[in-house]
């Protein structure tokens, strides 16, 4: 069985304690925020820049884990813990991946939020 | 008390990513703070500078400068080293939270941040700096401000260090008389516009008062801070604490009221600075030979009718002055053998 996109538990908690309207708000920017990221990490896979692909991907891990999308957040986190000079070879599939799981991600907050 | 301290806390978030920024300021602002944000370390560093804020939340992975700096700056900035921090970050490793506590982040909140870990925290840090505060101000009010540094410099231990300095003692002639002959009201005036005078000359010349004792104060010039021309500083403070006195006696004259005279004494030499007293209750002060010899010599200014009286080795170290005469040896109280003594003049306007 695989994890939710969305754990509903976390992102209702949110929701509760910041406010809908501004969890709306902060989803917009989240997904304003994150294609950056995401090409972020691209770049620095491409630059073998160690440190930007972990910054990227630590960045990712800490907005997916606010939402409760814990499955990006996971895979986000696994990259950033793998960013040691070299770069894994399979880190371009693993990145791939991240994107697949992004756009689920972004497609359920989005309807989670009414945009 | 800690609902009302909260209230009117200002808060400043630093973190580069914006999401984060807006979730804890918004959760932060709900709690009731007024909440500023920095995207990095060096505009957090830059906002700090130019307002008071009563705690920083600081994000570890930022561009341009990260966390660990932010910390370290902070560390060593005088101004800046009681602001209360508290690192919300989601780095990976123990070691890294660890290295934040130890450059003296005060707390440490893994990312996503729990909003009720995180009143919590924050109520507690509030509280903390609430009384750290409190502390500091009374040392600044009953300490003076280089004990205070002092103490805040390298912590309160009993026990004292040799120093080479000058000390000087003064007090009120006839004070006894003098308070007797008016209201009590009228004495505790006198005293502070008294202290008022002598804790600026004296201040001003780079001397600490390190004791208050009725009408009389101790003070001391080299120490708890090294001082180079000790023995120049003292006889100038000396000079200006008679000048002041004289001021203060034509407003005395004006108001009818008798004329105040004081005598000073001045020693120089090796001596134990230090924080004597009990763990509770402690002050600042210098003890030896060259103590109670200032303390002689401040006795002897009413024997000799002089207004400061200066040793051998506070003379030497002055340069050529005109102004001070060569009183030859004294027998001094409490001393087995004769010492000689200066008068230094006043640099009076008559």
């Amino acid at each position: 069985m695989t994890a939710p996109t969305i754990d509903l538990a976390t992102f209702e908690v949110l929701q509760q304690t910041t406010g809908e309207e501004f969890v709306a708000e902060l989803v917009a920017t989240f997904l304003t925020e994150a294609p950056i990221m995401l090409a972020d990490l691209r770049t620095a896979l491409a630059a073998g820049d160690t440190a930007a692909f972990r910054r990227a991907a630590h960045s990712l891990k800490s907005n997916a884990n606010t939402f409760g999308a814990l499955t990006l957040g996971a895979m986000a986190r696994d990259l950033e813990l793998s960013a040691q000079a070299p770069l894994p070879e399979t880190s371009l599939e693993r990145v791939n991946a991240l994107d697949q799981e992004y756009a689920r991600a972004a497609s359920s907050l989005a309807e989670l939020t009414g945009a | 008390m800690r609902d009302s301290a909260q209230i009117s806390s200002r808060l400043l978030v630093a973190d580069d990513n914006k999401v984060n920024r807006l979730l804890l300021t918004r959760s932060l602002e709900l709690q009731g703070h007024r909440v500023a944000s920095a995207e990095n370390g060096r505009i957090a560093l830059e906002m700090l500078a130019k307002e008071p804020f009563d705690l920083l939340l600081l994000d570890m992975e930022m561009p341009e400068m990260d966390g660990f700096q932010v910390l370290e700056h902070l560390a060593n900035d005088r101004q800046l080293r009681g602001l209360p921090v508290i690192v919300t970050s989601s780095l990976e490793g123990i070691d890294h939270i660890v290295r934040c506590i130890e450059l003296g982040a005060e707390d440490y909140l893994p990312k996503p941040v729990n909003p009720v870990l995180l009143k919590a925290r924050i109520g507690a840090s509030l509280e903390k700096k609430r009384l750290r505060d409190q502390q500091a101000e009374l040392v600044r009010r009953f300490a003076t401000p280089e004990v205070a540094q002092d103490l805040q410099d390298s912590g309160f231990t009993l026990g004292g260090k040799r120093v080479e300095a000058s000390v000087m003692f003064s007090d009120i002639r006839g004070f006894t008389s003098l308070a007797e002959s008016q209201p009590p009201e009228e004495t505790i005036e006198l005293l502070n516009t008294f202290y008022a005078l002598m804790f600026d000359a004296i201040g001003g010349h780079g001397g600490v008062v390190t004791q208050m004792m009725g009408d009389g104060l101790m003070s001391v010039f080299g120490a708890p801070m090294p001082l180079a021309d000790h023995c120049g500083s003292a006889v100038r403070a000396a000079r200006e604490m008679v000048e002041l006195i004289d001021l203060f006696n034509v407003e005395r004259e004006a108001a009818d009221k008798p004329p105040i005279k004081i005598g000073i004494g001045i020693a120089s030499g090796e001596m134990v600075a230090g924080y004597a007293g009990t763990n509770d209750r402690a002050t600042y002060t210098c003890i030896g030979d060259i103590v109670n010899l200032a303390a002689r010599l401040e006795t002897h200014t009413k024997v000799v009718q002089r207004d400061i009286l200066i040793d051998q080795e506070t003379h030497s170290a002055l340069a050529e002055d005109s102004d001070i005469v060569r009183l030859g040896l004294v027998p001094l109280k409490g001393k087995a053998a004769a010492v000689t003594v200066f008068a230094v003049n006043p640099r009076r306007a008559r």
